[in-house]
């Protein structure tokens, strides 16, 4: 039993701060810091960055251009990435995609599109939820029907994050209405600029754009953009789910909210003194603070389990409950930190030059509002307790 | 990083789970625990020779472990079987002995590693109410000998301890850090009322009554009033120790209460089937692991040198099995209904001993605001 990182862990380390510290330029570290909205091209260039150096598919497999780190050195490079403030890899590609047409994808499918998740010439969004299919994904309504070499597929997505940049979509369809929910469902990817599609923008509470609805009419997909077998997509969509889910906990962005807390609540004053000092705030940090101690080894402890072979299945469910307790409850102590500053709703952030009382109060209210996703998407707080229930715990 | 026990602890931990399931079954741990003595000479005697108690302590006394990670796989066992047996008592006076003892006093050791002699520290008073500095107990210089006068409440097994390791002002208000003194002192010296009792969670405690206690001058352990910094090293083991205990019988608790939501059916279902029970046991579980990791923290930490980030993941990993504790056992009797409210479940003593372990050396509040002071020194 070892707390600490081997020296050629901490050489690790040392070579993913040296990267930061050359490629992470402070206004986008800034940006990520106070919580604003990236561009696409901030993003993309972010992705060619990490890309140049091999590191941006990190849990991908050698052959495919992936780095070949174990899960500590995941954990390491994510949780510097996370403290440094960069920005966050956008997911769909590389680590929900990828890694279901590496287990399950053609050589041609594998040959064609995993290259192009590297090099940014695609990029992928998550046809998963519709309108009547949240949490019961399997009810999946949009069909796909065969003619001849096409899928002709109707239906609507939402919840499609970033699909406003997107130009590739993964969906799962129904390709069986006989069959039972899980089984009659395929997975398809599906070209976003294919006539008959439209996406239209859904506004979240913070008055964000990140997420939007997709609508399918009669659009016309080639065959050879079915995963795997046709019917077998449940199969395929659970795999994405549970797949390389070390990062689900968040512990680096718990830690860069907390810093940024405790900063936060030297400067803020309360009663001629910082309001680290006021019993009661300095009682809701605290407790917060060793909910996160225990929480980052909790999560050291899952993947030194999980390091020996094989995804973290359940307990990736444990980890996602109480981490984003713990980064919620974060971002509710900042915003609340803010007291009356953070009513102010600014459609820009240059409203708030010269800042609007606290630096941090611009972003503070909205950050958290948007946050309040982490305990509903990726399967919401109360499917994790059900499957907790089943696969740990047997009831 | 590394998170499995080396080959040694693991199979330290594998005998003591044996001897702790074959000897501490629920009727027969009951009898002892709410018994006379609260505790088991004889298997006291067994845990020394099994090399438990050497477990606690480093080579270099007498022991062969001693390292945070072997206190906590100890105390771990321990807490499986809810054992009363008096080890604490050994680990705080031995370490208290290591850190200020002089060569005379650190003979003392080996009889406490033995398993022949028992020990208990002195030190909580009725006011302090966990604060570690307050010492009204004063001790008075008189010629050749200290003279011992004060209240001390609650010492574990105070009634049996050979050596009691008594905590004294020697100068200051009654609750500076400087100015308190540490004796060792045998635990049958004239002068000492004893009112001791059973726990409601098992084991003994007595009350203590110094009255012109004499001791002689060697008695004195470590320098005169610097007393508090030895004390602070000595709960911070006693931290450690406990929040280990509470894992163990947490698991257990766990286990019990999982196997009643299998088993017991109500509505012609097994109960374990209604979601509002799933996911009140899926947050008793998620906790438990919590409090795993923290008492790993602290295990880490208590050879650490930085006072501060010693001083923290102790305040922490306790705070942390005081909340915890106290839900597992609310949660396991609820889970249970009507029948965990029974002395005769094995579990509803697990649930005692949970919430009582939040009542020594300082409990959630009491370590959450030191945990902030600490933070704030920093």
């Amino acid at each position: 039993m070892d707390l600490n990182f081997t020296p050629q862990e901490e050489a690790f380390r040392d070579e993913v701060r040296a990267f930061l510290a050359q490629n992470l330029s402070p206004e986008l570290s800034a940006k990520v810091r106070a919580g604003e909205h990236l561009s696409k091209a901030e993003m993309e260039g972010w992705h060619a960055k990490l890309h140049a150096r091999g590191w941006l598919a990190n849990h991908w497999p050698e052959e495919w251009g992936g780095p070949g780190w174990n899960a500590v050195e995941k954990f390491i490079f994510e949780n510097e990435c996370a403290v440094a403030h960069a920005p966050r890899i956008v997911p769909f590609g590389v680590s929900m995609l990828g890694p279901v047409l590496m287990k399950y994808g053609s050589e041609a499918q594998k040959a064609h599109w995993l290259p192009r998740i590297l090099d940014g010439s695609d990029w992928w969004c998550q046809g998963y939820s519709e309108p009547g299919s949240g949490s019961d994904l399997a009810s999946v309504k949009t069909s796909a029907v065969r003619d001849g070499d096409h899928y002709i597929v109707n239906g609507q997505k939402t919840w499609t994050t970033l699909g406003q940049y997107a130009n590739m979509i993964f969906c799962l369809v129904r390709t069986d209405r006989e069959a039972k929910s899980q089984s009659g469902i395929s997975f398809l990817l599906v070209d976003m600029t294919s006539p008959g599609i439209e996406i239209r923008p859904i506004i979240t509470l913070d008055g964000a754009h990140e997420v939007n609805e997709v609508f399918f009419t009669d659009v016309k997909v080639p065959v050879a953009n079915l995963v795997g077998e046709e019917n077998k997509g449940w199969t395929y969509a659970k795999y994405l789910l549970t797949y390389e889910r070390t990062n689900i906990a968040g512990v680096g962005f718990s830690v860069a909210g907390l810093e940024k807390l405790k900063v936060v609540a030297d400067r803020v004053q309360c009663n001629g003194k910082p309001l680290s000092q006021d019993p009661l705030f300095a009682a809701r940090m605290a407790k917060v603070e060793i909910d996160l101690e225990n929480m980052k080894t909790t999560n050291l402890r899952v993947i030194a389990a999980v390091a020996g072979g094989g995804a973290p299945g359940a307990e990736s469910s444990m980890l996602k409950i109480r981490g984003t307790e713990i980064r919620q409850e974060i971002l509710s102590l900042t915003r609340r930190a803010m007291g009356p500053y953070a009513a102010p709703y600014l459609h820009d952030v240059s409203d708030a030059e010269p800042p609007l009382g606290d630096e941090a109060s611009a972003k503070a209210a909205s950050s958290y509002f948007n946050n309040r996703k982490l305990s509903i998407f990726g399967g919401s707080n109360e499917i994790q307790k059900n499957i907790i229930s089943k696969m740990i715990l047997g009831l | 990083m590394n998170f499995e026990h080396t080959e040694d602890r693991r199979m330290l931990m594998d005998s003591l789970n044996r001897f702790v399931s074959e000897q501490y079954g629920t009727d027969v741990r009951n009898a002892m625990a709410y018994g006379a003595e609260g505790h088991s000479p004889q298997l006291y005697a067994q845990f020394a020779e099994l090399g438990t108690i050497g477990a606690l302590f480093p080579e270099e006394v007498g022991g062969f472990g001693g390292a945070g990670f072997d206190i906590s796989v100890v105390f771990e066992c321990l807490g499986r079987g809810i054992v009363p047996e008096p080890l604490l008592g050994a680990l705080l006076v031995g370490r208290a002995l290591m850190l200020a003892g002089s060569d005379a006093q650190k003979e003392v050791l080996g009889s406490l590693i033995d398993g022949s002699k028992l020990a208990a520290l002195a030190h909580d008073e009725p006011s302090a109410h966990h604060e570690l500095n307050h010492v009204a107990t004063t001790a008075k210089h008189e010629g050749t000998h200290w003279v011992l006068n004060g209240v001390k409440g609650l010492v574990s097994f105070g009634e049996k301890a050979d050596w009691l390791l008594v905590s004294a002002r020697t100068s200051g208000a009654t609750q500076s850090e400087a100015g308190i003194s540490l004796f060792l002192v045998p635990g049958q010296s004239m002068g000492i009322r004893c009112r001791a009792f059973n726990r409601i969670d098992g084991g003994r405690a007595a009350e203590l009554v110094l009255d012109q206690v004499q001791v002689p001058a060697d008695a004195l352990l470590g320098s005169v009033g610097d007393g508090y910094s030895v004390l602070e090293r000595v709960r911070g083991y006693a931290l450690l120790a406990l929040c280990a205990e509470a894992v163990g019988a947490m698991d257990v608790a766990k286990d019990h209460t999982l196997e009643y939501l299998r088993t017991r059916k109500q509505f012609g279902a097994p109960i374990g089937s209604f979601q509002a029970l799933q996911h009140r046991m899926v947050d008793v579980l998620l906790e438990v692991e919590q409090a795993r990791s923290a008492v790993i923290n602290a295990a880490a930490a208590i050879d650490e040198q930085d006072r501060v980030k010693r001083e923290k993941a102790l305040s922490a990993a306790k705070y942390s099995i005081g909340r915890i504790g106290t839900l597992v056992a609310e949660e396991s009797i609820q889970l249970h209904g009507g029948i965990g409210m029974t002395w005769e479940l094995p579990l509803s003593h697990y649930a005692k001993r949970l919430v009582m372990i939040d009542h020594e050396f300082g409990d959630e509040d009491h370590h959450l605001a030191r945990f902030i002071a600490l933070s704030q020194t920093h």
